[in-house]
């Protein structure tokens, strides 16, 4: 992680203000906390005011923000450079998010920056149009479909080289593009289709059960009480196994 | 009660106690770096760790209760060791982390010395690290021009952090990035703007944030250290001097929890240039319009013609800010020796008579009283500026629970909210009519009426003293063993000089009287600078520095300033403080006493004291109150309503604070380049905001 400070002055804007529709909701979301409580309400504000300052935190917008919920700059800036999402230099109109953790790495997240490096330069640095800009992220959830990027709010999964390259290409002519893995898979499951429940009885009504394998009702009639375990009662240790009485696990 | 085992020795400790403070009741050391008695609890630097029997990891005791801790298998109680094998491999670790990327410039850094990381590495590290890999670099902050930033050093303790939102409450230091790449700064590297922010040098265990001022002046160990007490405000903190030959080095805070606990603001700390410039060291006449030097025969000689040419009642003396009560009393007697009946310590002009009592012009309540005070009318005043170290601790009250406070006067940042009622005498006596917040200082058990210098340095300060009288009388602020009518001084100088009596006698003139032109042939100021004199008067000066009082004397007669000389204070409460003498005069200037006596010889109304001792032993003959060092002699209550019954018309002016420029309020800091620098920067900061 990089060390995280506030865009050049050279770039910033002079002021920032939330839109009317924005401020509303702002409002509505200050709103929810108690009196007192208001700072809050201070992570959703600034990733609003990222969302409408073009995907990155101008300065003036953490003033707003601090102004908006009574808090001092320095404590709105403490949050705006903790969290990583918060971006604080512009980002393309396409942000690209290049997950390079463990399992998205063994399964060829290098080939991807290699194409981003490419394709758009430096992390964090702007493509001349404006569209695109690229950074390296940590885990992003979904290493079943590894290798993957977040590419503004969707993921794209699945990739390879080519795969990634079309995508960007798409989007840099403003072809439609379909979110999600990007090979013969359906979310998650496995490649090619499913490896497990593939009797088709299981669907017909024809199998065993003589019927669905679970019935409407049958999901929802009433199941033993909680209380009802039906784990083995538990053995003392090998080396206890002389004592007669059962050994607490709480300390008197 | 708890009991607590602590390395075998059993101890009962206060249920809400960390166990920090049951080891050190215990009497085990332990090492720490963020914690520290008066701030919040943070917990981030670990090594306090220490090991909890039935806990399978150390524990960090600043953030670990006594009550939280689980007793033994069959109901022993909770069993703590400080010196296991497993807290010594503990510590050493957590050393070994912090100075992973803590640079080893010790040799070039202003803390070496007095540098809590070195002495805990020497105790607790490990001889060698482990790491090899490049440390981490971390580029300098701009935080003002007292606090000199070297970030490398930082071990991310956040003292600094914590003391600014919570003790200063000026919230403009922050921890921005994370992990690693933490990093503490103020917003955009803007100035801080607090009076108490040299206080994060001494909060720094480590080199991080050090002394601008002092920067590569001296090492610790060759400093002479003197424990004195400030006089910058009425406050009188507890000071150390640090000299190195005759020279002040610079001022630390001692802790005194009656006064200052241990903070002090950035005029007693760094007003230490100015002792070094403008200095009086030679006698000066004037002669056909400019002062030259003279010895000081001929100083005294030109005294001398002049004093014995004019009548009693056309001489008057003039007690400054700074003065301690060994000189205002020999003064006093000098004067009365002569006749002299013109005299007067209030400069500004406030209305504060010792023949009403005592209690009529202290803080009653006391410093540490404002603790256990309920609800607090300021009026007046701006104590931030006027005494900085109190307002801390009006902070501190209303951080512990509800405590309404309410404002008649300037409407300014206090670093607390209050209810702001008004602007000047009227709402005073509105308030007296009644309202909610008179409700509520009426409900609340021990409420203080706190009145400030802008309240009593005008025309109609004696009625405004009445009026709050009245009201702490009605509000039910004196009570039996409680006095909520609180002056809040400004000078150092005026609570003993009022205790002595320095005051008119019987029609005599008061200050702004004597410098009426043509008011007075003869007039002495004893380090008063605070005030306009007309040319006109054959004006002896008195002091340590070529301020104003120098510039319109005849004659200049070279002083001691507060450092040089050993003198009693008596501060707003009234606590009579010894300070001590820490240094020398430079030049020919003289401890002012010995000024005095040698003058009165010259005059012809020798002094009956030709030392320290008996010139004290004196004073403590005429007034016996001041040989009770660090006591306070409380007022009678009864004053209050006395002072309430002497009720008289006011007018419409607003109160304005009776500090304009918290960094310039006397000679010594006016000289002082810092001093400016600050004044300058606040000036800048307030245009700034103005203009926003």
């Amino acid at each position: 992680m990089a060390v995280r400070r506030l865009a050049d002055k050279s770039i910033q804007p002079k002021d920032f203000a939330f839109t009317a529709e924005n401020l509303a909701w702002a409002k509505q979301q200050i709103a929810k906390y108690p009196e007192g409580r208001q700072a809050s309400a201070v992570i959703p504000l600034l990733w609003r005011a990222q969302e409408q300052a073009g995907g990155w935190l101008p300065e003036p917008a953490i003033r707003t923000v601090a102004d908006l919920l009574g808090m001092p700059y320095i404590r709105v800036l403490e949050v705006a450079t903790f969290y990583t999402m918060f971006n604080l230099a512009p980002v393309g109109r396409y942000h690209v998010q290049v997950c390079g953790t463990t399992p998205c790495m063994l399964r060829g997240a290098e080939a991807l920056k290699e194409v981003c490096r490419r394709r758009i330069g430096e992390q964090m640095h702007v493509t001349e149009d404006g569209t695109f800009s690229w950074v390296e992220v940590e885990c992003l959830g979904a290493c079943v479909n590894a290798p993957m990027a977040q590419i503004n709010y969707d993921y794209y999964e699945d990739l390879t080289p080519e795969s990634f390259n079309r995508i960007l290409d798409d989007l840099a002519a403003g072809r439609p593009v379909k979110p999600g893995p990007q090979i013969d898979r359906q979310f998650s499951a496995p490649v090619g289709g499913p490896t497990t429940l593939t009797d088709p009885s299981l669907y017909t009504g024809t199998g065993r059960h003589g019927g669905p394998s679970l019935t409407d009702s049958d999901a929802k009639r009433p199941g033993a009480a909680a209380n009802v375990s039906e784990s083995p009662v538990p053995k003392a240790p090998i080396a206890d196994a002389s004592a007669t009485t059962a050994p607490s696990t709480r300390r008197e | 009660m708890t009991k607590l085992i602590v390395d075998g020795k059993e101890i009962d400790v206060p249920p809400h106690y960390t166990l920090l403070q049951a080891c050190e009741a215990a009497g085990a050391e332990i090492p720490r770096f963020c914690f520290h008695e008066r701030l919040s609890i943070a917990g981030n630097c670990r090594m306090c760790l220490v090991e909890l029997k039935g806990s399978p990891k150390p524990v960090a005791s600043c953030a670990w209760g006594v009550r939280d801790c689980r007793p033994g298998p069959n109901g022993e109680p909770p069993e703590v060791l400080t010196r296991s094998p497993m807290v010594k491999k503990a510590r050493q670790g957590v050393m070994e982390f912090l100075l992973i990327n803590h640079p080893l410039d010790c040799p070039i850094c202003d803390q070496g010395g007095e540098c809590d990381l070195q002495d805990q590495a020497m105790a607790y590290g490990t001889d060698s690290s482990r790491f090899k890999e490049n440390k981490r670099a971390v580029e300098d902050k701009y935080i003002g021009v007292l606090v000199k930033t070297s970030m490398n050093r930082c071990i991310q303790c956040t003292r600094c952090v914590r003391f600014a939102a919570e003790v200063a409450g000026v919230p403009e230091l922050g921890a921005i990035g994370r992990g690693e790449d933490m990093e503490i700064t103020t917003y955009l590297e803007q100035a801080m703007t607090s009076e108490l922010q040299g206080n994060v040098v001494d909060l720094c265990p480590v080199g991080a944030l050090t002394s601008k001022p002092y920067a590569f002046v001296a090492r610790p160990w060759e400093l002479g250290k003197t424990e004195s007490i400030d006089v910058m405000d009425a406050v009188g903190s507890a000071i150390r001097i640090d000299t190195r030959g005759r020279e002040v080095m610079r001022i630390l805070p001692r802790v005194n929890e009656a006064v200052n606990e241990e903070w002090i603001s950035d005029k007693t700390r760094h007003v230490v240039d100015g002792l070094r410039t403008q200095r009086l060291d030679t006698p000066y006449l004037r002669e056909n319009g400019r002062l030259r030097e003279a010895s000081w025969p001929e100083a005294f000689a030109a005294i001398a013609a002049r004093v014995k040419a004019a009548p009693p009642e056309r001489m008057g003396a003039i007690v400054g800010d700074l003065a301690a009560c060994e000189e205002i009393f020999a003064l006093k007697d000098l004067m009365t020796r002569l006749s002299v009946r013109n005299l007067d310590c209030r400069q500004d002009g406030a209305a504060l008579d010792p023949a009403l009592g005592r209690a009529s012009y202290l803080f009653n309540a006391t410093i540490q009283g404002i603790e256990d005070a309920g609800a607090l009318l300021i009026v007046g005043s701006n104590p931030r500026k006027e005494a900085a170290v109190l307002n801390a601790r009006i902070r501190k009250r209303w951080r512990l629970n509800h405590f309404p406070i309410g404002l008649i006067g300037e409407r300014v940042d206090l670093t607390y909210p209050y209810r702001y009622l008004g602007a000047g005498p009227e709402t005073l006596a509105q308030l007296l009519q009644g309202g909610d917040f008179l409700e509520s200082l009426k409900s609340a058990e021990r409420p203080m009426i706190l009145v400030g210098q802008g309240a009593l340095a005008r025309p109609d300060g004696a009625a405004v003293a009445a009026l709050a009288a009245r009201l702490a009388g009605e509000v039910g602020a004196v009570t039996d063993g409680w006095n909520g009518f609180c002056v809040l001084h400004t000078a150092a100088a005026r609570v003993g000089a009022l205790d002595l009596g320095f005051v008119p006698g019987p029609g005599g003139k008061s200050a702004l009287e004597m410098v009426q032109p043509g008011a007075l042939d003869v007039l002495f100021l004893l380090g008063a600078d605070e005030i306009d004199v007309p040319p006109g008067a054959f004006t002896v000066y008195i002091g340590s520095h070529g301020d104003r009082g120098a510039h319109c004397a005849d004659v200049v007669l070279p002083g001691a300033a507060y450092p040089e000389k050993s003198g009693t204070y008596v501060n707003t409460e009234g606590r009579v403080q010894l300070a001590a003498r820490a240094a020398f005069p430079p030049g020919d200037a003289r401890e002012d006493w010995a000024i005095l006596r040698a003058l009165s010889d010259v005059l012809g109304q020798r002094l009956p004291y030709d030392s320290l001792g008996a010139l004290r032993r004196a004073m403590y003959a005429a007034h016996p109150h001041l040989q009770r060092i660090d006591e306070i002699a409380a007022g009678d209550p009864a004053d209050i309503a006395r002072l309430a019954a002497r009720a008289g018309a006011v007018d419409k002016a607003p109160f304005k604070s009776a500090i304009a420029d918290f960094y310039l309020t006397n000679p010594i800091a006016r000289a002082s380049l810092v001093m400016a620098e600050c004044s300058a920067l606040a000036e800048g900061h307030q245009a700034l905001t103005a203009a926003e």
